[in-house]
């Protein structure tokens, strides 16, 4: 059996990575102070800290594709404009 | 008053209207499979005019075709037995605990059921070619769980909640353990939630075709793929094509009557 | 119901959760794995960044085949949800007839999607089809393979045929589960059937409808087998939606690349829609 198949490259590897290390720090985040803070944001609906995450990884692929479709390969600056997104995320919806 | 009364006897006429219309593409593919094939493309009969059997005789003799048939049917059995099974305790405890990161792991499975499959096809085939599973039975059984299982737990969830809290409590004072509990007690009160779930769980399987041709060349091709290849190599065999076609809805229509007066809860998934 | 905090519920999700993940965790990675790299075939691959992204996002065939994604998503939610309910609200209410009715009408959803194809295609050939030779017979010049009016129309009629039941069955279940006393007190108070519609039974059928509404879009969105059988995405590129494009460029021409990328947009669009879906049914469950 083997998973040369799956063609892993390092950027993809630190991705899913990055993406694991998230959901672990999340659910360490959810063990010590259980309940995901939840609230309602101005989306009018409640959201936990791990809905935050979600919509805060959704939107910076959207960023990205839209960076990438619109402006250019250089996705630094998507990066950058989704981090300050994902913070927006956090601090109001 | 009067006009009510009016209303209530026409009322008949627009799910009898609908029903023609669903029925009148399934009576010319019955229609078809009787037919000849000289009959089928030289004239244009509403009924066949020397009626044969012969479509049915050519699928039932050669084993390119009903090995077809078993095959679905092996798989279908499998990926119901595999999901409900592995669905009940997922959904017990998602209709009886909370615990960590619960509703995100329940969207995360709804979103399987959600995905397209043309996603997952070509990894697939890669995936299940580097377990040595390609054109296995339990590989289509497998992979139709992507889609089965989710959808099992959601059915079955729903089925769950309606069931009170305090019969588990009563069983537990009463000295049973849980996985007693679970199939004396708790299996059968949600018998028809489980049977609605299979039911599910059953047609989408054998109504799935992209996978499971992905997945399979020979062995353990379903009977919707064997038809496109065979007709195709035979030039045009109406006949037969019609005859497969009118048998593989036979299965589906068997089940539908059985689980009848289960469909209608069973199709608002149990969460009306 | 309260719910007890228990984290040991998690042993009895692992099995879901293995043979899930088994299914979907690896696919999803690999597929993006290949998003970024160029291949030749042996498995060699060759790291291409972000260009097959770029060449998707820029290529009318992707935009093309999403407009007519949505065009035919659009097309059939507005037939099959206002028939749906007309058909549910005309069922008979007890008797023999409802079994009949719902087995009948539950036929063609347990139909395999390629057997649905073949049907269509055969009922609606010119030369052999009984909708086709009809038509012929009424003097209009239909033919699903030339014309690009008359495909759609096919697919159209056949995903109304295929899928109408499903929205029927959901709202006949909601339905039912309205007590017989709202229609007494309708009654007494003299309530037009506009209003016992608008006012008990459309209320009532509100989750109902919205997850029909929904399931419906999202089947119609990725919908492959049916137009491949049919039509195989023809005349022209007419009919070639996002799912048979997709198989075209990884199976039939082994672009792994742009097949990748491309399935990646599609599924971030697909994981949007199912997202807002799950939102909305669940926060309905709070206020219900």
């Amino acid at each position: 059996m083997s998973f040369s198949w799956m063609a892993w490259t390092l950027p993809t590897a630190l991705f899913f990575l990055t993406i694991l290390a998230l959901i672990v720090a999340m659910g360490v985040w959810e063990y010590f102070s259980p309940g995901g803070n939840p609230r309602v944001g101005v989306l009018r609906f409640e959201t936990t800290r791990g809905d935050r995450l979600f919509i805060s990884l959704l939107g910076s692929a959207f960023i990205h594709l839209a960076w990438l479709g619109l402006v250019g390969p250089s996705l630094w600056w998507a990066l950058a404009l989704s981090l300050v997104y994902a913070v927006g995320v956090f601090r109001y919806v | 008053m009067n006009a009510q009364a009016k209303t209530r006897n026409l009322s008949w006429i627009v799910p009898t209207l609908y029903i023609l219309f669903l029925l009148l593409p399934i009576y010319w593919l019955v229609n078809m499979s009787f037919k000849t094939n000289t009959e089928i493309t030289a004239t244009f009969t509403l009924i066949p005019q020397a009626p044969t059997l012969r479509n049915y005789q050519v699928i039932f003799t050669d084993p390119a075709w009903y090995s077809g048939y078993i095959n679905s049917i092996i798989y279908v059995v499998l990926n119901t037995v595999i999901s409900v099974t592995a669905a009940l305790p997922a959904a017990y405890a998602f209709s009886r605990y909370r615990f960590l990161g619960d509703k995100h792991l329940f969207f995360w499975l709804l979103t399987n059921r959600m995905a397209p499959p043309a996603v997952f096809a070509l990894p697939f085939f890669q995936l299940y070619s580097a377990f040595g599973l390609i054109d296995t039975h339990i590989a289509v059984a497998i992979a139709h769980c992507l889609f089965n299982v989710p959808l099992a737990v959601w059915i079955l969830e729903g089925f769950m909640s309606g069931v009170p809290k305090e019969i588990d409590e009563t069983a537990y004072i009463d000295g049973y353990s849980f996985p007693k509990f679970f199939v004396k007690i708790f299996m059968p009160l949600i018998a028809s939630g489980i049977g609605v779930a299979a039911f599910f769980c059953f047609m989408f399987s054998w109504v799935e075709l992209l996978i499971a041709r992905t997945l399979t060349t020979t062995d353990a091709k379903p009977i919707a793929a064997t038809m496109t290849r065979t007709v195709s190599a035979s030039g045009m065999d109406w006949g037969v094509l019609a005859a497969a076609g009118v048998l593989t809805i036979i299965p589906g229509a068997l089940v539908i009557w059985f689980v009848r007066n289960y469909i209608a809860k069973g199709f608002a998934l149990g969460r009306v | 119901m309260n719910k007890t905090w228990n984290n040991k519920a998690w042993f009895m999700v692992l099995p879901v959760l293995v043979l899930v993940a088994f299914s979907a965790a690896i696919p999803l990675m690999t597929v993006v794995n290949y998003s970024v790299q160029d291949t030749f075939g042996n498995n060699q691959f060759f790291w291409a960044g972000t260009a097959w992204f770029e060449d998707v996002l820029e290529s009318d065939r992707f935009w093309e085949a999403l407009g007519r994604n949505l065009m035919f998503s659009g097309i059939i939610l507005a037939i099959e949800i206002p028939l749906g309910i007309l058909i549910a609200l005309n069922m008979p209410k007890k008797g023999i007839g409802v079994p009949v009715c719902l087995v009948l009408m539950a036929l063609p959803l347990l139909i395999p999607w390629n057997v649905v194809g073949t049907i269509w295609q055969v009922f609606g050939r010119v030369d052999i089809g009984l909708l086709g030779r009809g038509l012929a017979a009424l003097g209009i010049n239909y033919n699903y393979v030339n014309n690009v009016f008359d495909a759609w129309a096919t697919l159209i009629v056949m995903d109304v045929w295929h899928w109408t039941s499903l929205v029927v069955l959901l709202c006949y279940a909601g339905l039912v589960s309205i007590p017989e006393a709202y229609y007494q007190a309708a009654k007494i108070d003299g309530a037009s059937r506009w209003a016992v519609f608008r006012y008990i039974q459309l209320p009532k059928m509100k989750r109902v409808l919205l997850i029909a509404f929904l399931l419906r879009f999202m089947d119609s969105f990725m919908i492959y087998t049916e137009p491949f059988v049919v039509t195989g995405g023809g005349p022209g590129n007419s009919t070639t939606f996002l799912s048979i494009d997709l198989v075209k460029m990884a199976i039939g021409q082994f672009d792994l690349g742009p097949a990748a990328a491309m399935s990646i947009i599609y599924f971030l669009i697909i994981l949007l829609l199912s997202w807002i879906f799950y939102t909305v049914m669940t926060s309905g469950d709070e206020t219900a």
